[in-house]
């Protein structure tokens, strides 16, 4: 008990000391998330410095996509897992969060149904099916929140670390799940709103979706547990736990052999990451106002592994930059070139993986001359290399 | 002596069409052969297609030039007066006519066949099939316009006439169509087919005819029974219906119990064969949608499972050989049908091009590093599809599916298997089994192998591992552009035909096992036939859904797939 | 310690350079044009289809412009693209109205990205024309739907196969999704109105991209051998037509046989297709191509030398732009200002010519009344019309035939000036303009 204390002070410590980068990382982000909301509420629109509605609910938007890549780069950063159905847990919370704001609108629906959802009655279904029961209460969906994704991850996660699916197999593995639910929720008899998904939310506890001052909120609710998310993530990683983690990506074998249940480390931090993951979804869903479908398809939840490389994995800040930065980009570049952003992001695809293994947080420390052994997948990748033409289930990156 | 008639009637009908109006209506009603050569073949009790007596024939022009100022409700209740007057002569008419190839002048309303082939037009006449006279100005010709009910009104007039004449399959057929519509004079005319038909599946269809003919008229109860022990065990869709109609109460209703027995008799008989049958065709329906999946996964398996290599790009590599087809195509549009020879080789060549590209620009600098692999190639995909997209429109190309491969192979009424599934299957085969002798009987199959169980020691013996990389890789890329011009004969050819099949493909090779060929084809038609019986029973989204959850189930508890590599080079 | 100097300038940076680009989109705006946002994917999935229409409505501005503009104003169109991803539709929507202030918005094609839409054009109150078939069961102040509702679409159909071609057993057949649901919803009801049987229907729903048709294909035609005349109503979505029209040609099942009329399939999807073994299957539009008017030949002409291509085709949501935008400049210029709430007023019961001959009356539901023809495929790839409806019907936003939305009445004039009016209770529910 003492020794856990003190190592978790130690782990404190390290934080503060190591030249974090997580602290810096933080402490912009709250910086920037208040003068933002600041300037958006206390400002008149006509101001030069005013930041519009618009660009909150974009912002809001980058940080729970940064979220998700946090949630990515934790798993795949620091245990190797890459996970191709991110996407999948993502949407589960967004689910969840979008039950019950379906179920705040009450009899505001076009059929002025207290006790259905609009494409309910309109596909003639008699009463709520039962997983929907409950959902009205803010509590109990955001306990559903955590526990569906939680559960499936867990679910997944025993199942295929125990049988030691590692490597390709598990990211096709994970690729296939999104891609189950993606066709599961495409179908109208789930009781999911299909294709259309849901939409036109009302208010969240009360408060309008449409004023500022709720979506100010939202966004800044966003940034504070985007905040605690890297602090959590960088605890653990730095605790003897994360070391153990890191040993597992580096060489499972040997770790398992040292006497580490490797299979339970991985499940946990799976589980972990998923919780990420939801919450982000969560959050995404009131401020872009829809959920459906689309949201499982297995190409947006590639498209985060890409932020991850691009920002750099393994370094939990790499994760978030990349994220806001090529989310940023395509906004730009779809409204300006939408025909060449598809070449753009291949591109960038080949270009990261081949020239920039450890992303542009590598760049900026390779330049910087200071490396952090603990995070540095490029490196032992390459060193691996030799053996793993044979079967790509031994490899481990 | 028909032919002779026909030709010399067509002769002298179109000399005087391209002549004159009023000289068509002389000449028709001078010539005397035809209302002899009519009335001999035809019973008296005939109110079908026969050529009624000479007062009648002006009718037939009279017809003909309203004809082409009928609308297209008037002109379904010309068609069976036309086949009334004109009888067997109405044939090249009706066979324009449905082909849409009938056009009239608009100022001498006279009808002519007008047909475009490759690029060349003619215009014929009607009957004789004489090209038209030049002074006729083509570009003023009317097409008569055409719809869904006089098609079927021609169709059916059509068979009535081809009873008696045309091919043994058209007589078949026009038996066939007629089983649906009873009623004296169609049984008359079965009786006179019968008296002249030689030919013995003909015979038993017309028997038939006759036999249902007979079962729902007032015949006797020993005549219906016999009726129905004719109708036992046939499988036409008529037969079928009617002995379930009679059977209802609440349908033509036969009374009689003896009669009755014996129609349940029948139709369990019918039940029971069909069920087989079925059988055979969802069967069928796997297999076929397994050799899809066997030749989408198959060079996936080369370069997955013999390399190691993810290859995200794969599925577009199905659809470089898809639009290497449609450019085949475009490339040579009047040989349609020898297209596909030219494109297989050609798709094998492109995509194995890009294929080798890729490895030597990309893949080659991430050796041993699987999941950048994994991403880099998922980049190039997006690339290769924005490639295509640019240069040939996001549109769906449209490739031409060769005579050859359209059609059915119709083995009974109710079993059919498509010619184009049936080629698919047996092609994929081929792929396979070729494949599988390169890699088994070839010097490159041999350093391949030797490369993916110990590269080091393969370097070590000499062998130059970089350029079996590139020629596996090549390889394996070469037979997704083969399998791609397969797919071009299924579905759609756009730049999103690779995204529909990646996810599938990797089902496959992973179930099956990771460098096992075998596995490979096990898993594929495992996968197809699993999914064709669940079609039915759950529909397809829910198929789709519940084989993935149990690849994702059955990967955990066999992690290998179901045929695992054994030995060291496994581990 | 350089390491975060780096990284918190970085950070900073990319702050900075966000603000600044919003601080920058809010310069300028030009006071002398009228701004038009044209929201069709250009990318993604559904660029497919989306790009002519972002085409159609560059084409018509660029032909308003020489005339001269509207109000004496030059139109100046803000294209975005939502790249077939729902959410961004909401986020471009905001972004046209709340930065770029557009005065009316051309866009979007499937139903989600109008639902997606909707609350943001509702809460700036916006303006959008959305030109395509749909299910209907909306009505919005800010939305005006030029494509067809189920009324003037599907029924119509149906009317046609039931009387002219005499069809007792019907299958009705789409991609598992919204449209083809209520579609098919409100046929069922209208068939059992009409006294067929519920074994004589068949609704069989597939997954988008549905590639492999055999085993359906056959079963159509298992239900088809009845004995009774049989016909398909297809409302399968896009990519799943190809193998599917593919394998009606391979099994042989022809159009005398068992008809197909699809919904969802125009002249643009056939050019995919070899059409030559599919002679004589249907689609029921409110236009075709092939529609011999003078308006309907000019369009096609000025649309070829307009995209620069003479094989281009035209198609039915083409035409409910060109009738959309026609109107809203008539609107504009009755209402003398671009103002929604105008603007929106002075369409009601606009008229302007459509392209098949007759005229278009926007009602005061906010959708169209068009006329329905049923095409039959040809061999080169266009629709023969072979029936249309006599006159003009009127787009019915709430459908007669579904429990929920038979009570339901749209009307934006004084005094309901309610999307979903209840008849019988009096309330008007759901409105957040």
């Amino acid at each position: 008990m003492k020794r856990s204390l003190s190592s978790l002070l130690n782990t404190w410590a390290e934080v503060r000391r190591g030249g974090n980068t997580i602290t810096v990382f933080v402490a912009v982000l709250f910086i920037l998330t208040v003068l933002a909301s600041f300037s958006n509420l206390m400002l008149p629109v006509d101001s030069a410095f005013h930041v519009s509605t618009y660009t909150i609910t974009l912002l809001g938007k980058y940080l729970c996509y940064a979220m998700l890549a946090l949630a990515v780069d934790v798993i795949w950063g620091y245990c190797g897992i890459l996970s191709l159905g991110h996407g999948a847990f993502f949407a589960l919370g967004g689910y969840a969060m979008g039950m019950y704001l379906m179920r705040q609108i009450g009899d505001r629906g076009v059929y002025g149904n207290a006790g259905l959802p609009d494409f309910m009655v309109f596909l003639n279904w008699d009463s709520l099916p039962w997983f929907w029961l409950g959902m009205d209460q803010f509590w109990f969906a955001m306990l559903m929140v955590m526990v569906v994704p939680g559960l499936l991850a867990f679910v997944f996660g025993w199942l295929a670390f125990r049988s030691r699916v590692t490597g390709v197999y598990l990211s096709i593995m994970t690729q296939a799940l999104t891609y189950a639910l993606m066709l599961a929720f495409f179908r109208n008899e789930m009781g999911f709103g299909g294709n259309n998904g849901m939409t036109d939310f009302k208010e969240l506890l009360g408060f309008s979706l449409s004023a500022d001052t709720t979506r100010v909120s939202l966004f800044m609710i966003t940034a504070l547990l985007l905040g605690i998310a890297f602090v959590c993530s960088q605890l653990i990683m730095k605790s003897r736990l994360g070391r153990v983690i890191v040993a597992v990506r580096d060489s499972e074998a040997r770790a398992r052999f040292l006497g580490y249940r490797t299979e339970n480390y991985k499940v946990w931090l799976f589980v972990y990451s998923a919780l990420i993951a939801a919450i982000a979804g969560a959050l995404y869903v009131p401020q872009v106002g829809i959920i459906n479908p689309g949201e499982f398809s297995p190409i947006n939840s590639i498209e985060v592994v890409v932020w991850v490389a691009v920002g750099g994995r393994g370094t939990l800040y790499g994760a978030a930059v990349g994220a806001i930065l090529v989310s940023y980009a395509k906004t730009r570049f779809t409204a300006l070139v939408p025909e060449s952003w598809i070449f753009m992001l291949g591109a960038l695809f080949v270009i990261v993986t081949i020239f920039l293994p450890k992303g542009l947080a590598g760049l900026i420390r390779g330049k910087a001359g200071s490396e952090d052994p603990g995070s540095d997948p490029g490196a032992s990748d390459s060193r691996g290399s030799h053996r793993s033409g044979a079967t790509p289930a031994e490899s481990r990156s | 002596m028909r032919r002779v008639w026909r030709s010399l009637f067509a002769i002298t009908l179109g000399a005087c069409l391209v002549s004159a109006v009023y000289g068509q209506t002389d000449v028709q009603t001078d010539d005397p052969a035809p209302l002899v050569e009519a009335a001999g073949a035809e019973s008296e009790i005939q109110p079908g297609p026969v050529p009624e007596p000479a007062p009648e024939q002006p009718g037939l022009d009279a017809l003909l030039l309203q004809l082409t100022e009928a609308s297209l409700g008037e002109a379904a209740a010309l068609i069976p007066r036309l086949e009334e007057q004109g009888g067997r002569e109405v044939l090249p008419l009706f066979s324009a006519m449905l082909a849409n190839e009938l056009v009239f002048d608009p100022e001498t309303r006279l009808l002519y066949v007008r047909t475009e082939a490759a690029n060349a037009m003619s215009v014929r006449d009607v009957f004789s099939g004489e090209p038209a006279a030049e002074t006729l100005n083509i570009d003023s010709l009317q097409r008569i316009r055409l719809n869904n009910r006089l098609r079927v009104l021609l169709r059916d007039g059509i068979a009535r006439i081809s009873l008696f004449e045309g091919t043994d399959r058209q007589r078949e057929a026009a038996a066939l169509n007629m089983l649906s519509d009873l009623n004296e004079s169609n049984l008359a005319l079965l009786r006179e087919a019968l008296a002249d038909e030689e030919d013995g599946s003909v015979r038993a269809m017309i028997e038939v005819g006759i036999a249902m003919n007979l079962l729902v008229m007032q015949t006797t109860q020993e005549q219906r029974i016999q009726a129905v022990e004719v109708l036992r065990g046939r499988l036409e869709n008529p037969v079928r219906n009617l002995l379930a109609s009679l059977q209802d109460p609440s349908g033509r209703n036969e009374q009689d119990p003896l009669v009755l027995e014996a129609i349940d008799e029948a139709l369990e008989s019918i039940q029971t064969r069909i069920k087989f049958f079925r059988f055979v065709e969802e069967l069928f329906y796997g297999l076929s949608l397994g050799s899809v999946l066997l030749l989408a996964a198959i060079g996936l398996a080369v370069t997955f499972g013999v390399m190691g290599v993810i290859n995200m790009a794969h599925g577009e590599m199905l659809m470089l050989g898809a639009y290497t087809t449609y450019v085949v195509q475009m490339l040579m549009p009047n040989f349609i049908n020898y297209s596909l020879w030219v494109a297989i080789p050609a798709a094998f060549m492109v995509a194995a091009l890009v294929g080798m590209l890729i490895q030597r620009f990309v893949i080659r600098y991430l050796n041993g590093r699987p999941l950048e692999t994994l991403l880099a190639t998922f980049g190039i995909s997006l690339i290769l599809q924005q490639l295509v997209r640019t240069i040939f429109s996001p549109l769906n190309r449209l490739v031409v599916s060769p005579d050859w491969m359209s059609g059915t192979w119709q083995i009974n009424p109710v079993l059919s298997f498509t010619n184009n599934r049936l080629y698919i299957l047996i092609f994929s085969l081929m792929v396979f089994f070729a494949l599988l002798m390169i890699l088994k009987k070839t010097s490159l199959g041999l350093q391949v192998r030797a490369v993916s169980q110990n590269r080091n020691m393969a370097k070590a013996m000499g062998i130059r591992t970089d350029w079996v990389d590139a020629m596996t890789f090549g390889l394996g890329s070469g037979i997704a552009g083969i399998a791609g011009v397969a797919l071009s004969q299924l579905t759609n050819v756009g730049p999103n035909l690779g995204q529909a099949y990646i996810i599938d493909s990797f089902m496959v090779v992973v179930f099956g096992g990771v460098g096992n060929l075998f596995g490979t084809l096990v898993g594929a038609f495992t996968l197809g036939i699993s999914t064709k019986f669940l079609e039915p029973v759950t529909g397809a989204v829910l198929a789709k859904i519940i084989t993935l959850v149990f690849i994702i189930l059955f990967i955990q508890f066999r992690p290998k797939g179901l045929f695992p590599q054994k030995g060291r080079a496994a581990e | 310690m350089s390491s975060r100097k780096m990284v918190s300038q970085l950070v900073r940076k990319a702050g900075v350079c966000l603000l600044g680009l919003t601080a920058f989109s809010h310069m300028v705006i030009a006071q002398d044009t009228i701004k038009v946002g044209v929201l069709h994917s250009l990318s993604g999935t559904m660029a497919i289809s989306e790009t002519t229409l972002k085409d159609t409505v560059l084409m018509m501005i660029d032909e308003q412009n020489k005339k001269g503009g509207v109000l004496g104003r030059q139109l100046q169109a803000v294209v975005v693209d939502p790249a077939s991803d729902w959410p961004l539709f909401a986020e471009k929507t905001r972004e046209l109205l709340s930065q770029e202030k557009v005065d009316v918005i051309f866009g979007a094609w499937t139903s989600v990205s109008r639902k997606s839409m909707l609350p943001v054009l509702e809460e700036l109150n916006g303006l959008l024309f959305y030109p395509v078939q749909y299910e209907g069961e909306e009505s919005s102040k800010n939305i005006f739907y030029t494509g067809a509702a189920p009324n003037t679409q599907a029924i119509p159909a149906v009317d046609y196969l039931m009387n002219d071609l005499g069809i007792e057993r019907w299958v009705l057949a789409g991609t598992d999704y919204v449209y083809p649901r209520t579609t098919n919803r409100i046929l069922e009801a209208y068939l059992k109105s009409h006294g067929v049987a519920d074994a004589d229907i068949m609704i069989n729903y597939t997954p988008f991209s549905h590639s492999d048709w055999q085993s359906i294909v056959a079963e159509i035609q298992r239900f088809g051998n009845a004995g009774k005349a049989t016909a398909v109503v297809s409302t399968i979505n896009g990519d799943a037509n190809v193998p599917f029209y593919r394998e009606l040609a391979n099994q042989g099942v022809s159009a005398q046989d068992i008809p197909v009329i699809a919904f969802s399939v125009g002249e643009e999807e056939l050019s995919g297709i070899d059409t030559r073994p599919l002679v004589g299957h249907m689609a029921a539009w409110n236009y075709f191509q092939s529609v011999e008017t003078p308006e309907n030949a000019e369009f096609i002409q000025k649309w070829h030398s307009f995209i620069g291509n003479t094989n281009r085709v035209t198609n039915d949501p083409m035409e409910a732009t060109y009738i959309g935008f026609n109107m809203w400049v008539k609107a504009v210029e009755k209402a003398g200002a671009t103002d929604v709430d105008a603007v929106e007023q002075a369409m009601i019961g606009m008229e302007t010519p459509n392209l098949t001959g007759g005229i278009a009356v926007m009602g005061k539901n906010h959708h169209i009344s068009k006329p329905v023809l049923i095409g039959e495929i040809q061999a080169n790839g266009q629709f023969e019309v072979v029936w249309e409806t006599e006159g003009l019907i009127e787009g019915d936003a709430w459908s007669d035939f579904l429990d929920g939305s038979k009570d339901l009445e749209a009307d934006w004039t004084a005094p309901i000036r309610c999307g979903n009016y209840n008849t019988v209770t009096g309330v008007c529910s759901g409105q957040s303009y």
